[in-house]
């Protein structure tokens, strides 16, 4: 399915990560979004409510964050593509519902723009702490997708891909930006909408009396039906059968739930992107993600021109997280070294993939700040020699 | 020119974002350059201080922010006393000569002062002089093209102002310094 041309905003820009965002989230057929304002992530909703009344769509500001988790649900079972957008204080807020997202199989798109945290921290400086609140934030055992951009670009880009992810799995799926990246302007190019592919929502064909929500699979993926389309529909969090009714039994829970974390465990070679520069013959192999894979790159550029052999792997996807291509590199490389804005999140799950096999380092800090590229040139000189 | 460094700033109002905003469309869109702008943000860029910046490259850009500025247009005293400590030597300082007074600026540093206030209400608007910092900003960076600039200024402005602000460029473009 191709884009709606109406609504894209087809040219060459100069626009920051922030209305980027906004505009693929349009472009992927974003027609709902409900939120509650907070830097450095208040541009997506603003150019959101500017736009969405031109193409149909409807924005709502709602009473906070835990009420604008539920919402997008809602309008999602309804039929619509929808989205939430907030930053690190009112992610701490949306928990719950990610946890719901998950266990009804409901597509939706949740955008962090992070900033330095812990609470309130940092309202207008970048951060990277949130990676693995997306990850385990809800209570209970489930696997989500994350993605994670380093240009204003990738915020359109990805943005979209979320939204197909999303659909195709039926999971929430998050695009993991920053406020560096989120207040940046460059060069957005915006494809004419015929050229922008889409996943629509995969409907059931079943007629009414047939089916029931958790029965007509693709593969591990059931497919779905909206309410009003006259099929049985009952949502609920609680474990369920494949009717939706509860069925609180252990066997009922372990069936389900395996099937949640399964449809996207044997998928991750689908799901995961990675961007590799001189992996194959380096030493010391980089791994980094969203605004500090950028800044990291300067950093391997030097050590480079030293004469070390230094490899770039770049986490565009950073949840499912690439587990298989960290234990092949960790038998045949040196040492890793991780660069977040944050106090090593990503590079546990290193250490824990490389088992002992190569070295793990870090070159992290608190938020509020992009690393300086010496001090990451530094990091991989250091552990070099 | 592998990456020109661009710091613009004055008070909130006079339009210094826009400067960085048009200069970065200018290279990113017409100039076919990799560009990226970022600007002050939050409690900062409420009234007060106001600063904007830009990198300008043939190449992708690694770190987003001035680390060396090539140049510091500045508009305010305030901005001037706290970036001109910053520039090294072969920099350039363009100022708006009513309002900034360059006081103990190190040697080596290219000064440029224009009164773009006063041109700006000599054609009637007062909004207008960021266009005429923009125009001697241009006359004397050879790193991005007067037509790129000036193509940046007409799909950015509102369509009914487009002529007061390519004047004002050009009164700008055209002054001698004198």
């Amino acid at each position: 399915m191709k884009a709606d041309e109406k609504a894209v905003n087809t040219g060459i820009h100069f626009m920051d990560g922030d209305s980027a965002c906004c505009e693929g989230a349009i472009a992927a057929g974003c027609r709902f979004v409900a939120g509650y304002p907070i830097t450095p992530s208040t541009e997506v909703v603003e150019l959101i409510a500017q736009r969405f009344p031109k193409i149909g769509g409807i924005f709502i500001q709602m009473e906070d964050e835990i009420a604008s988790s539920i919402a997008i649900s809602g309008a999602s079972w309804a039929g619509a593509k929808a989205m939430t957008v907030t930053s690190g204080p009112g992610f701490s807020l949306m928990m719950e519902h990610i946890g719901y997202a998950v266990m009804t199989e409901t597509p939706c798109v949740f955008v962090n723009v992070q900033r330095g945290g812990p609470s309130t921290g940092l309202p207008t400086l970048p951060g990277q702490q949130d990676i693995m609140q997306c990850r385990w934030g809800s209570h209970g055992d489930y696997e989500v997708i994350a993605l994670s951009p380093n240009s204003p670009q990738e915020c359109f880009d990805l943005t979209i891909q979320c939204f197909n992810l999303a659909e195709k799995y039926r999971v929430p799926v998050f695009l993991m930006m920053d406020e560096c990246v989120g207040h940046m302007s460059e060069r957005v190019v915006i494809p004419p909408a015929d050229e922008i592919e889409i996943e629509p929502r995969h409907y059931t064909e079943q007629a009414p009396g047939e089916f029931s929500p958790y029965n007509d699979m693709e593969g591990l993926v059931p497919r779905t039906t909206k309410a009003g389309d006259g099929h049985n529909i009952l949502v609920t969090g609680l474990t369920h059968d494949d009717r939706g009714y509860p069925d609180m039994s252990a066997n009922t829970h372990q069936v389900l739930v395996d099937r949640l974390i399964k449809k996207i465990r044997h998928s991750a070679d689908d799901i995961i992107i990675l961007e590799e520069d001189d992996v194959d013959g380096a030493d010391i192999v980089v791994v980094s993600y969203g605004i500090s894979s950028r800044v990291a790159t300067r950093g391997v550029r030097m050590a480079r021109e030293k004469g070390l052999r230094v490899g770039m792997l770049r986490l565009v996807t950073v949840w499912p997280f690439p587990e298989n291509r960290i234990r092949e590199l960790a038998d045949r490389i040196e040492a890793f070294v991780v660069v977040e804005m944050n106090q090593g999140q990503i590079m546990r799950e290193v250490q824990r993939c490389s088992e002992g096999r190569a070295q793990v380092a870090g070159v992290l800090n608190y938020g509020g700040a992009i690393h300086p590229p010496e001090e990451i040139y530094q990091t991989i000189a250091g552990v070099s020699s | 020119m592998s990456l020109m460094q661009i710091r613009v700033g004055g008070f909130g109002g006079q339009g210094v974002i826009l400067i960085g905003t048009i200069l970065g469309k200018a290279g990113a869109i017409f100039d076919h350059k990799f560009a990226t702008m970022t600007r002050s943000y939050g409690p900062e860029a409420r009234g007060g201080a106001c600063s904007s910046q830009v990198l300008i490259s043939d190449e992708s850009i690694t770190f987003p922010y001035v680390t060396q500025p090539d140049y510091l247009i500045a508009l305010s005293q305030e901005i001037y006393d706290k970036f001109s400590p910053g520039l090294a030597e072969g920099a350039c300082l363009i100022y708006e000569k009513d309002l900034v007074k360059p006081n103990g600026l190190q040697a080596g540093i290219k000064k440029l002062g224009i009164p773009c206030m006063r041109f700006a209400e000599e054609l009637g608007s007062r909004v207008v002089l960021n266009m005429v910092m923009l125009g001697y900003f241009s006359a004397n960076c050879p790193g991005l093209t007067k037509e790129a600039i000036q193509e940046a200024i007409r799909i950015t402005v509102p369509p009914k102002t487009i002529d007061v602000n390519l004047m004002a460029f050009e009164k700008g473009y055209t002054y001698d310094g004198s």
